[in-house]
């Protein structure tokens, strides 16, 4: 057993453990926290594979984007962990059958009559020692690939304006002037003209001559 | 002893095994439901950089990208909704998301 090998053991391990724990996890920052253990052991394996952007951007992209994002949902929301764990282990028979019929059949398929045991190939140039993973994918992505990638950049454009107008909310306590009214006023909407005459006739002094009775008594 | 192609589609069907239980397990969280559909999609990731190595064939790494893509847009989506959803039910009980239900 080479060293490869006892990597491959090991990031296993740990990344099947850490799934373990996400989906049994009791809170769900200690889920999000376990899910980047995962993600961390999947980059490790993927650099066994000589994936090294994959393996890289999987670290940029989920860690450091998607899981963040993950973790701020989780802190912002105050949840009830206690409603939500009623039933975990009831539904736990079925889930184990599920899981159990899943492994068995892919299990079935790899053992038999498929091709496992060959070394890895070489393609013409591509997966060669001492050409960069990198420059492959950026070939191909750039050639080949052209319009799916463009297609993937609008998909994220159309991710950014959903979640936006999805959670923006105007606050109905907050005081502003709406910019349209005010390029759309008139004069005359604002000032209101009063006729008045300019004199007026003296009102009687009553008050004051009350005032000067009290003053003399 | 070498490491084989069934090395690592074992690994990639063992995480899928484990993602699917956590959806039944965790059916009433919507946020542990989220992650066992990232760890799915890890899973099929794993198998599709799998065989792009041993094929000797890089299609299957621009596989890759294009779902990490996918992934992250949906996760995106996923999450606003469920602020959303906690916004005007002030819980994430996938059980009363039945105001739809004739």
């Amino acid at each position: 057993m080479d060293v490869k090998t006892g990597l491959f053991y090991l990031f296993a391990v740990v990344l099947l453990f850490a799934a373990f724990r996400v989906i049994t996890a009791r809170n769900p920052v200690y889920a999000a926290l376990y899910l980047v253990l995962a993600f961390f052991q999947a980059s490790a394996i993927w650099l066994l594979l000589r994936a090294e952007f994959l393996a890289i951007s999987l670290v940029l992209v989920y860690v450091g984007a998607v899981m963040v994002l993950f973790l701020f949902v989780v802190m912002m929301l105050d949840i009830n962990v206690d409603s939500l764990r009623e039933g975990f282990w009831k539904h736990f028979p079925l889930a184990a059958g599920v899981g159990a019929l899943i492994a068995l059949e892919m299990a079935a398929v790899l053992m038999g009559g498929f091709r496992l045991g060959e070394a890895p190939r070489a393609a013409a140039g591509a997966m060669g020692a001492n050409t960069s993973n990198t420059l492959e994918l950026g070939k191909l992505l750039y050639s080949e690939y052209l319009y799916p990638l463009e297609i993937a950049a609008v998909i994220l454009l159309v991710a950014i304006v959903a979640a936006i107008a999805l959670t923006l909310r105007t606050r109905k306590d907050s005081k502003y002037v709406n910019p349209a009214d005010q390029v759309r006023v008139k004069a005359r909407d604002r000032v209101r003209i009063v006729q008045m005459p300019a004199t007026r006739a003296a009102e009687p002094v009553v008050e004051v001559a009350d005032a000067a009775k009290e003053n003399k008594a | 002893m070498t490491l084989t192609l069934g090395h690592f589609l074992s690994l990639g069907a063992m995480l899928f095994a484990l993602s699917v239980i956590g959806i039944f397990l965790n059916r009433k969280n919507l946020i542990v439901l989220l992650m066992a559909i990232e760890l799915m999609l890890l899973a099929v990731n794993m198998n599709f950089v799998a065989f792009s190595h041993y094929l000797g064939d890089m299609h299957g790494q621009i596989f890759v990208f294009f779902i990490l893509t996918v992934a992250a847009a949906e996760s995106a989506i996923g999450l606003a909704l469920l602020v959303l959803l906690f916004r005007n039910k002030s819980n994430i009980n996938v059980d009363e998301l039945n105001s739809l239900k004739g």
